[in-house]
Order: C-alpha cells, then sequence, then structure tokens
C-alpha cells in the first residue's frame, strides 16, 4: 500500500467529474425540448406548394392530418405511381377518410371536438380529384374547416 | 505513465454553470417548428330538397380552372398574375347606386353597374377540373385569399391603424393576453363584415 501512497505525489489531479450530471442533464433537457413525436412515417411523396397568405397552425391537438401524395419508392412496386391518401400509416382510399375522421375525432377530448382542423398535407403534384373527392368525405362528416398546408413562399413558384 | 510534475489543477467547479447557461440559451432560441397554410372553411352539406339562393349573375364571379392551369375569369382567359387585381376590381367595386340600401360607403372601387352591387354581396366562385394541379389550385386560391386580404388590411389601416393581417394573427396566437384578444375580436369581427369571404367552390367537373 505504501507503495501506491507514495506515487500520489506529483500526479495530475483527477478531473472532477461532479459536473458530468449537469452535462448529461442539459442533453436530456435540449433533447426533449426539440423533439417533435413523430406518430405516423411518410410514404408518400410529400413536397407542399408555396402559398404567402398563410395562416399558423396553432394547437397541434386539435388537427388531424391527412398525407396525399405519390407514394416512394419502396412502396411504388405495391400501389403505383398514381397519388395515394395515406392516413395514419396506412394508404387509403378515399371512402375511408371520412371514417378516420371519425376515429380520430372520438379519440380527442370532448371539448375540442367542434373545433378541430383537418390538415391536408398534398403534395404538389397531386391532382384535384382526389382532393375534391376528400373534400365530400370531409363534408360528409361535417369537419368543415379545412386547413391546405403549404410552405411560406411566393406562390408563383409553384407554377414552374 | 508520463507525469508531469507540478501542472495546476483545471477547476471543473463552474462546469455546471456553464452547462446551464447553454441549456438556457437551447431552451429560449429553438422553436418547435409549426405548421402553416391556408384556412378554408367547407360548404356543410344542403339538404338535397332545399332550393339554392337567387343569386345576381353579376355578384358573381366565376373562375375556372381547366386541365393544363389556364385560368378562365368571368368568360375571358386571364393569366394567373393578373387575377388578384382582378378579384379585388370585383369585389371593391360597390355598383349599387348611393341611397340603395346595398350601397358601400366604403368602396374605392369603379362603380360598375355591371358588377358586383356591394362586398357583403360579391361571391367568388371557383371551379376546377379533376386533372387541375394540385399547385395550380393553390396559387389560384393564395391569389383569392390575398385579394381579400389586402382589402381588408386596407380597411384596417383606415380604421384602426394597423393591418388586418397583423391584427388576426395576434388574436389567434395562443399567448395573447385575453383583455388584448376581447378587443381584437371586436375589430376583427368588423373589418370581416366589411368583406366577407364568400369563396364558393363549386363541386369538381369531371370533364
Amino acid at each position: 500500500m505504501s507503495k501506491f501512497a507514495k506515487k500520489k505525489d506529483g500526479e495530475v489531479p483527477a478531473v472532477s467529474t461532479a459536473s458530468l450530471p449537469d452535462i448529461v442533464f442539459m442533453l436530456l433537457f435540449f433533447f426533449m425540448t426539440v423533439t417533435v413525436m413523430k406518430d405516423s412515417s411518410l410514404k408518400v411523396e410529400n413536397v407542399l406548394p408555396n402559398a404567402s397568405e398563410v395562416k399558423k397552425l396553432e394547437k397541434k391537438d386539435r388537427v388531424i392530418y391527412i398525407y396525399v401524395g405519390k407514394p416512394t419508392r419502396e412502396y411504388e412496386k405495391t400501389f403505383g405511381t398514381e397519388p395515394k391518401i395515406q392516413l395514419n400509416d396506412k394508404f387509403a382510399s378515399p371512402s375511408e377518410v371520412g371514417d378516420y375522421i371519425l376515429m380520430e375525432r372520438a379519440k380527442k377530448p370532448q371539448e375540442i371536438q367542434n373545433v378541430l382542423t383537418t390538415a391536408l398535407k398534398v403534395d404538389k403534384n397531386a391532382s384535384m380529384g382526389l382532393i375534391s373527392d376528400i373534400k365530400q368525405e370531409l363534408r360528409k362528416v361535417n369537419a368543415l374547416k379545412v386547413n391546405y398546408t403549404t410552405y411560406e413562399g411566393d406562390a408563383f413558384n409553384n407554377l414552374q | 505513465m508520463a507525469r508531469r510534475a507540478g501542472a495546476p489543477e483545471v477547476s471543473a467547479g463552474s462546469m455546471a454553470d456553464i452547462a446551464f447557461l447553454l441549456l438556457i440559451f437551447f431552451l429560449v432560441t429553438t422553436t418547435i417548428e409549426t405548421d402553416a397554410g391556408l384556412d378554408r372553411m367547407l360548404p356543410p352539406m344542403e339538404p338535397p330538397t332545399e332550393a339554392p339562393p337567387i343569386i345576381k349573375q353579376k355578384n358573381i364571379f366565376t373562375v375556372n380552372i381547366n386541365r393544363n392551369g389556364q385560368l378562365l375569369v368571368e368568360d375571358e382567359i386571364l393569366s394567373i398574375d393578373k387575377l388578384r387585381e382582378k378579384a379585388m376590381a370585383f369585389l371593391d367595386n360597390g355598383g349599387a347606386p348611393s341611397g340603395s340600401p346595398d350601397y358601400c360607403s366604403y368602396c374605392k372601387g369603379k362603380r360598375n353597374a355591371e358588377s358586383s352591387d356591394n362586398p357583403t354581396k360579391a361571391i367568388i366562385s371557383l371551379k376546377n377540373d379533376r386533372e387541375t394541379k394540385y399547385s395550380t389550385y393553390i396559387t389560384v386560391q393564395n391569389e383569392l385569399v390575398g385579394a381579400y386580404n389586402d382589402l381588408r388590411n386596407r380597411e384596417a389601416k383606415r380604421l384602426f391603424g394597423k393591418d388586418y393581417v397583423d391584427m388576426e394573427a395576434e388574436y389567434l396566437n395562443p399567448e395573447t393576453e385575453d383583455s388584448v384578444k376581447e378587443e381584437l375580436k371586436e375589430k376583427v369581427t368588423r373589418i370581416q363584415g366589411l368583406f366577407p369571404q364568400k369563396l364558393s367552390e363549386a363541386e369538381t367537373s369531371s370533364e
């Protein structure tokens, strides 16, 4: 023992690890705040069009998302290249939209069930036929408040 | 093990302070991205028996988009960048003669008797083809909403010295205090009353 004890003289003192928990907590908090929970992975191409007269979509809990676009490459073989609707995690036909909205609405607390917005995240190359079908379905279930989600930018960039 | 005798100890006591400083910095500067887009209301499903209300032809501004993204506005071909101007001229026309109940006192348009009577009567009717590209549709929607916003801004500037768009954004912001909100609500509703957004979308033609 005395052999080891002797060595101590003149040795570089150990770096204090007392602040290590702080660093770890800092990282933890940082990631906690910036992480956005993603509940469904995108299976469709989703390049949104630009618009300048946009309104922010506040209060995420009051929004129901519907994605529309061409299936991405890995799903191209099974689902073709025509634009498709994605609800949660799976592809759907327009007739399923109504049920989906009703289901999502039932999941929300009672007091906000009447103020829900449907956010349509539609790829810019989709055609209006499909959108019209969705809109008809939304009207049937009385989900009248829609938001065409776009990027902020000059709307004329869409035309090129 | 190589040792340097007498190397000074690095103080680690302030490490926690640095860490907290960083943490607070990121907390303050990071914003979670929110989506933005064009808000629209769909018309409710009307009972099939009800007869549609009769609207004077001159109070309707028709916009047709064909499958190639070309516009037919009031039976004339129009390029898309002129649409906002034309829609504003229509909404702001105020064609009703002074003295009539529909007379529009705040309109600055041409007061053409052949065009809309009053902004509260004016309806924009949008029709598109099934093959129309979504991006074209959004551009047209954007221009039409823009026309309303421009006119509302003008009136809001005149009455309250503030842009309508800013007032509305502040009103919808959840961080705004309730007392401010109450006051804004009144103003926003008043402006909306002057230029109500009457944008009707006909069912898509399949041809």
